[in-house]
């Protein structure tokens, strides 16, 4: 029962969220939509199993939406920042930088959260990620301490993402 | 003040900030002379720019027309595609040393970008010079 749970339903999740986003592309709520938005929901990640083998453990959803709040609030003050610099400071006198950031996070899902947080948040871009996955680089448009932005990307980040992420 | 007037101000609003930042995206892309600090620009764009246009859309709708949350869907879908493409981007250049280059690694490790295979090397040599 629980083998034909777990091939029928591969990534429970997924089966909600597509589920949920086919009735919020359809724009109405009937009972037809949602019943066809399972089935896609159902088809969907079944098809997709052998392309992502090992399901994520389990993630806390409550921390989760924190951590999605702090990210919004920190776009909206990054962008202003950073359009500030765009505005005022002249190519000569811009510092861009290299950080790396030695990584605590072992799961493929969690990285790839933390890169996308990082390049969403204007100022910093995941560029590349080390061959063993222990190390990401990330490319900084100004700064004048370095090290103090890797560590507020490792506190504020890196840190929720690892009690998130169980 | 009725709700129609106040909804019309939420509007505009909306629209001015993210026309204001969609230019200074644009601005950005145009005055940056490095690839890497170019790549900077479009990542602003698809959140703010592209999002404060999509609330006013958002209010616009349950205002005065149908009221739809489509574009809170393409907020998703933006910010689930937007890292990837900027990932790919960052990746080519410095793969092809088109920017200053990142600092080495502890140990033996390499930047995934920078691992050839031992086989294509001489190819990417050849492209080199």
């Amino acid at each position: 029962m629980v083998r034909l749970f777990r091939w029928l339903f591969p990534h429970p999740f997924l089966t909600v969220i597509l589920a949920v986003v086919w009735v919020l592309l359809q724009n109405t709520v009937s009972p037809g939509m949602i019943v066809f938005g399972l089935i896609l929901g159902i088809i969907i990640p079944r098809l997709a199993a052998p392309f992502w083998p090992e399901r994520p453990r389990g993630v806390r959803l409550t921390k989760l939406f924190a951590y999605s709040v702090i990210v919004l609030w920190d776009i909206l003050v990054a962008n202003v920042r950073v359009a500030w610099v765009v505005i005022t400071v002249p190519n000569a006198k811009l510092k861009p930088a290299w950080i790396v950031i030695p990584l605590e996070l072992r799961q493929p899902e969690a990285i790839t959260v933390l890169a996308g947080t990082i390049t969403l948040t204007p100022g910093t871009v995941s560029a590349d990620l080390s061959e063993s996955g222990r190390y990401l680089l990330v490319h900084v448009l100004h700064t004048h301490d370095a090290d103090a932005d890797l560590d507020s990307i490792k506190t504020r980040y890196e840190a929720r993402l690892k009690e998130i992420f169980i | 003040m009725n709700i129609e007037i106040i909804a019309a101000y939420a509007v505009s609003a909306c629209l001015i900030t993210g026309a204001f930042f969609t230019l200074v995206g644009a601005i950005g892309l145009l005055k940056f002379n490095d690839s890497m600090t170019r790549l900077h620009a479009p990542t602003k764009v698809g959140t703010i720019g592209v999002g404060m246009l999509l609330l006013a859309s958002i209010i616009y709708g349950f205002a005065f027309a149908e009221a739809a949350i489509h574009e809170a869907l393409i907020m998703a879908f933006l910010f689930v595609t937007a890292p990837i493409s900027a990932i790919f981007i960052a990746k080519v250049n410095v793969h092809r040393r088109n920017c200053d280059m990142p600092p080495e690694l502890p140990g033996d490790e390499l930047w995934a970008t920078l691992d050839v295979p031992v086989a294509d090397r001489e190819t990417q040599e050849a492209e080199r010079a």
